[in-house]
């Protein structure tokens, strides 16, 4: 089973699984516009946006071992900022630098005080997210207009709406159209996920994931571990900030909600989800969990179940019978079998008793094949 | 140990990407509208901290379109309702704005609760020529074409019910509300109010919607010692301080107006010895005994379980009823569901007259002209006690003028 | 004079509805380390408890606050303790992910079957006279319910075998079950009482405050700040804590504004956090409980 987990990560980790994932960016990059669907294309230009923020966790998180409960502050610090500058300027060139440099600033501000004052676990996990908190807060609160930066109002609760979207560097008035801001974001996807590879691939990208192995050991060597997680950090920030400028420009608005608890909380639920440890899984786990409360919110009307309850179950069910995340288990599955296995194929056969007899015996034929590669006792399907 | 290999490992790797984008693909699927119905979406949170307004909005949005259906449907053709739940989360609102324009080619969105979400899904809208129809109170000012505004403004609710305050209770104000936007603008209208008719403004105090302790300010406000209270404050959190009010024994020494209580349903949520005596302005009540009205909220009450088991109806739940109707009514005038006819039907000064009495379309902001009704609480239900027919919508008259100006599509701030 | 009077018996109610909703929090997540993210879902659980049972049934007020609220919430802690938490024991993220879904579910749960109205009991006892300002009489009964209910939890958990137990367990469970206890048991119970001190807080907050399925989002995160600036001592931290906190946010909101006081509510956290990074107790008082 270990091997199974193993395998995964090694794929996520090795040369060709990045060049798998990457190539299937790509390709989605060029045959995406050729279907000529405004809908679709929208609608991944937000998926995308929430991928970059999915993978500035998987960094920090996964590689970084930093629990960083607020990292929709860095998120809603880029739009925030995003927002302001390009409401001041008129132009979106600087702006979009500046969504990441804002948060990337304001991370190595908070990360200094709290990676040198040698927080760990769940104390950096109270702080992110009390400096959320604080920030949600504050920006709820400024919705007097005696809260103007520049010519932008900061609106408080009913956020900043109408914003520009990006327009060509240097022209103003020669905005995207909505292809070109597709081919944009993909592209900023592809480099982000490639260049993520790169930096954990690189000398620095092993001593960080050699200080979340064993911290110690790492100083030990020589190693100023502080600097490694602020470096890690920053570096998330920025990527989360970047996430937030693209999600702006796909909803031309942004709202406090952006570093509101339950954002900070689906963050985590997608690498949770995908599985801690690799960039591919929190991609899935993203995109998979985005999906499913959008078609929730479809299908409900009033005086059905409600989406909470739903989704509530879902997440509970999921951390008891796949706590490793979803890619690793489908694998484990696959290969190992175990009790989760066994429990379905005797599902799958009592549910072939309750068929018609033409349809009983292939559904019973199936709930034997799975029964029949069930490994000898003695194996747990699940795993601590 | 079974090892795997890595083509099989490329292979489901590569079926779990088709499979993704297969997902994605869902959204290019059109689907074929059946010749002899018309789509209308309805886009009201259910779930989440505001479904107490969204679940009783997408009520009435489902029985209007039982009704026109039941009455022999729309042009001749039946309408379909599809319900999304953003959930209160403003990223779904985009998506399902964008999947009402694009892939359900709806004729018209009934839809956004609070001005956030408005100004979210607005512009989507508008970009993809989808009109949308807003039936909530609000503070006022979008200025339009695409976006026809039922609900009320602060022109319409807050003159009055200040004007009743200083003719009952004195001169002396002290206004409390939720902090965003709406209240914001509120209090300023009623602060010009009060200060152009020789009245005393002693405060604006403004809350974050999630906070329920308010013995600091209610302390302050004994200290003020004001007339009476003025208070925009809105949720479920915020209930907490009429409890709190009135369990400092301030009900009977210190009266109060307000134009949100009755919004959230808060006089059904509180006992009547906790809000008995507050005045209100509202452009619905379920105690209005009109004719229209009690038929109304008998026809709601028996579809959704009954007096006890139906939610009460207040003027956001009821707003969303009236729009649907008001929309249906524009498209038999127009005699198509064309965009452009059904906004130039409403434009031309259409009336329509519902459940809370008389609306006419101001094509000037394409907000409603309407009656707006002052109430009390009285044994835990609105008394009403009086109505001011015909208010208008001229928040912010000095600069939206749609028959001049076609194209503004923004929400201007009232400048006082 | 009478300014000063108020404010003080403010600040004090303040102290007390912080440390009300860390009670529970401080045995579920400070004793056993279990991140509860429901916690707030508890606290609205007993509130409807006390709705229910006071408007269907007519029961009395104070048995419903005081003894049913917290036998049905930890109850119905028990009950996702043996289906839910057991098998997460020392597994701090994915208890916290699990929790969350159950925050979630419970919401759900409660605008299913009593739908999304807010519900409310109201405040009993009427109010009392200060000079030139009013007050209800009922926040001197909160306060006096904080004090009682924390030094029960001192004398249980100081004075009593149960205590004793509970302590030796969640500091050492191989060594207790060596001594012949069971921790899985000891763990169920402990959590069902943290779950029932949970469920009691809501109760005693219900009349103060409004009920409605989503009001937990506005308990969960000062509950869990208050709790780990505690730090280890985890009762003596969250009182500590509280006194901190409660204090900052009730001067802060009268001078200023409430918004004010919430934001230097956390800032005075993260201050704290910095200078004591283990919590408040991990310097000071270590040894008490």
């Amino acid at each position: 089973m270990t091997d199974l987990m193993t395998s995964f990560r090694r794929f996520d980790s090795s040369r060709h699984g990045t060049w798998v994932v990457a190539g299937v960016m790509v390709v989605l990059l060029f045959i995406l516009p050729v279907l000529d669907d405004p809908l679709l294309l929208l609608q991944v230009r937000y998926y995308i946006s929430m991928i970059i923020l999915a993978l500035s966790m998987a960094f920090i998180w996964g590689f970084g071992g930093i629990m960083c409960f607020g990292q929709s502050m860095f998120f809603g610090l880029g739009g925030y900022a995003y927002a302001i500058a390009v409401g001041n300027f008129g132009e979106s060139t600087a702006p979009f630098f500046l969504a990441m440099i804002v948060p990337a600033l304001f991370a190595a501000f908070l990360g200094y005080f709290m990676f040198f004052g040698r927080l760990n676990d769940v104390y950096v996990a109270v702080i992110t997210l009390a400096v959320t908190l604080a920030l949600y807060y504050f920006i709820n609160s400024t919705s007097g207009d005696e809260y103007t930066i520049g010519k932008a109002r900061l609106m408080g609760f009913n956020g900043i709406s109408s914003i520009r979207k990006f327009n060509w560097p240097g022209d103003s008035t020669a905005l995207l159209s909505a292809n070109h801001l597709f081919y944009f974001a993909m592209g900023l996807l592809i480099a982000t996920y490639v260049g993520l590879k790169l930096l954990l691939g690189s000398t620095f990208g092993r001593v960080v994931v050699a200080v979340k192995e064993n911290e110690l050991r790492a100083e030990l060597l020589g190693y100023d571990v502080r600097l490694y997680k602020l470096a890690v950090f920053v570096i998330g920030a920025a990527i989360a900030g970047l996430a937030g400028c693209l999600s702006i420009n796909y909803k031309n608005f942004i709202s406090p909600n952006a570093f509101h608890l339950s954002l900070a909380a689906q963050i985590i639920m997608w690498v949770l989800v995908g599985g801690v440890g690799t960039l591919l899984g929190p991609i899935i786990g993203c995109v998979v969990l985005l999906y499913v409360s959008f078609i929730l919110g479809t299908g409900a009307s009033g005086g059905g179940l409600n989406t909470y309850l739903i989704f509530g179950l879902i997440v509970m069910i999921f951390v008891l019978v796949i706590p490793q995340g979803i890619v690793p288990t489908l694998r484990d599955w696959r290969e190992q079998g175990g009790r989760y296995r066994r429990m379905t194929a005797g599902a799958v056969l009592s549910m072939a008793e309750q068929l018609p007899a033409s349809s009983r015996a292939p559904v019973r034929a199936f709930g034997e094949r799975m029964l029949g590669l069930a490994p000898p006792s003695g194996h747990s399907g699940n795993k601590g | 140990m079974r090892s795997i290999t890595r083509r099989k490992f490329l292979a489901t790797s590569a079926a779990s990407a088709a499979a993704i984008t297969a997902a994605g693909f869902m959204g290019n699927v059109r689907i074929a509208h059946a010749d002899d119905e018309i789509v209308i979406a309805s886009l009201f949170d259910q779930s989440g901290g505001l479904d107490v307004y969204g679940t009783p909005m997408t009520m009435c949005t489902t029985l209007a379109v039982e009704e026109i259906n039941a009455a022999g449907g729309l042009l001749g053709k039946k309408i379909r309702l599809i319900s999304y739940d953003p959930q209160s989360n403003m990223e779904l609102y985009a998506q399902y704005a964008q999947e009402a324009a694009l892939k359900e080619k709806v004729a018209v969105v009934q839809g956004a609760i609070t001005s956030a979400s408005r100004e979210v899904i607005r512009p989507i809208l508008g970009e993809n020529k989808t009109m949308l129809w807003y039936s909530v109170i609000y503070e006022g000012g979008v200025c339009d074409m695409n976006n026809v505004v039922s609900g009320a403004t602060p022109l319409q609710m807050g003159d009055p019910v200040v004007e009743y305050g200083m003719k009952n209770y004195g001169k002396k104000v002290y206004y409390i509300g939720a902090d965003y936007n709406a209240p914001q603008i509120i209090g300023d209208w009623g602060k010009k109010y009060v200060t152009e008719h020789g009245g005393e403004w002693l405060a604006k105090n403004l809350f974050p919607l999630d906070v329920t302790e308010f013995g600091p300010e209610i302390s302050k406000i004994q200290a003020a010692k004001p007339d009476f209270l003025y208070t925009c404050l809105v949720g479920g959190a915020h209930i907490s301080f009429y409890r709190q009010w009135a369990a400092a024994g301030m009900l009977k020494k210190i009266p109060m107006v307000s134009f949100t209580f009755g919004v959230g349903n808060e006089h059904k949520s509180l006992k009547p010895e906790e809000c008995d005596g507050i005045v209100s302005a509202q452009p619905y009540f379920q105690e209005l005994e009109t004719p229209a009205n009690i038929a109304f909220v008998k026809r709601f009450q028996d579809r959704f379980g009954g007096p006890d088991k139906a939610p009460y109806l207040n003027s956001v739940g009821s707003g969303s009823y009236i729009g649907t109707w008001f929309w249906a009514e524009a498209v038999k005038k127009a005699g198509t569901i064309e965009r452009e006819a059904v906004l130039k039907a409403l434009a031309s000064g259409m009336s329509w007259e519902g459940p809370s009495g008389k609306l006419t379309v101001d094509p000037a902001s394409m907000h409603c002209i309407q009656d707006v009704h002052l109430a009390k609480v009285e044994g835990g239900s609105w008394k009403v006690f009086q109505t001011i027919n015909q208010l208008r919508p001229d928040d912010v008259k000095d600069r939206c003028d749609l028959t001049k100006n076609p194209a503004t599509a923004e929400q201007f701030t009232p400048q006082l | 004079m009478d300014l000063i009077g108020i404010q003080i018996i403010q600040v004090l109610s303040g102290i007390a509805t912080l440390a009300l909703m860390g009670a529970g929090l401080a045995v579920i997540f400070g004793m056993m380390r279990v991140i509860n993210f429901a916690h707030g879902e508890f606290m609205m659980l007993g509130g409807y408890v006390v709705i229910v049972c006071t408007e269907q049934f007519g029961i009395n007020l104070w048995i419903a606050m005081l003894i049913i609220a917290p036998i049905f919430v930890g109850l119905v802690g028990l009950v996702f303790e043996r289906i839910l938490i057991r098998f997460l024991y020392g597994r701090m993220i994915d208890t916290l992910i699990a929790t969350w879904g159950l925050s979630l579910f419970l919401i759900g749960v409660v605008t299913w079957i009593f739908g999304n109205v807010t519900r409310g009991v109201q405040t009993p006892l009427g109010a009392y006279s200060f000079g030139d300002y009013s007050e209800k009489v009922y926040t001197l009964v909160m306060i006096a319910f904080t004090v009682v209910i924390y030094l029960a939890i001192f004398i249980v958990l100081r004075r009593t075998k149960l205590g004793l137990i509970a302590r030796g367990t969640m500091q050492n469970p191989n060594q207790a079950s060596c001594l012949g206890v069971s921790p899985p048991r000891v763990y169920m119970v402990t959590f069902a009482v943290g779950a029932a001190l949970t469920g009691l807080a809501g109760a005693i907050l219900a009349p103060l405050n409004t009920v409605i399925p989503t009001i937990g989002v506005s308990y969960v995160a000062q509950a869990f700040i208050t709790v780990i600036t505690g730090g280890a001592a985890a009762f003596t931290g969250t009182v500590l804590a509280s006194g901190v906190f409660g204090t900052v946010r009730q001067v802060i909101s009268f001078e200023w504004t409430p918004i004010l006081g919430q934001v230097f509510l956390l800032i005075t956290a993260v201050i704290l956090l910095r200078i004591f990074p283990t919590g408040i107790t991990g310097r000071f008082f270590r040894r008490s409980t």
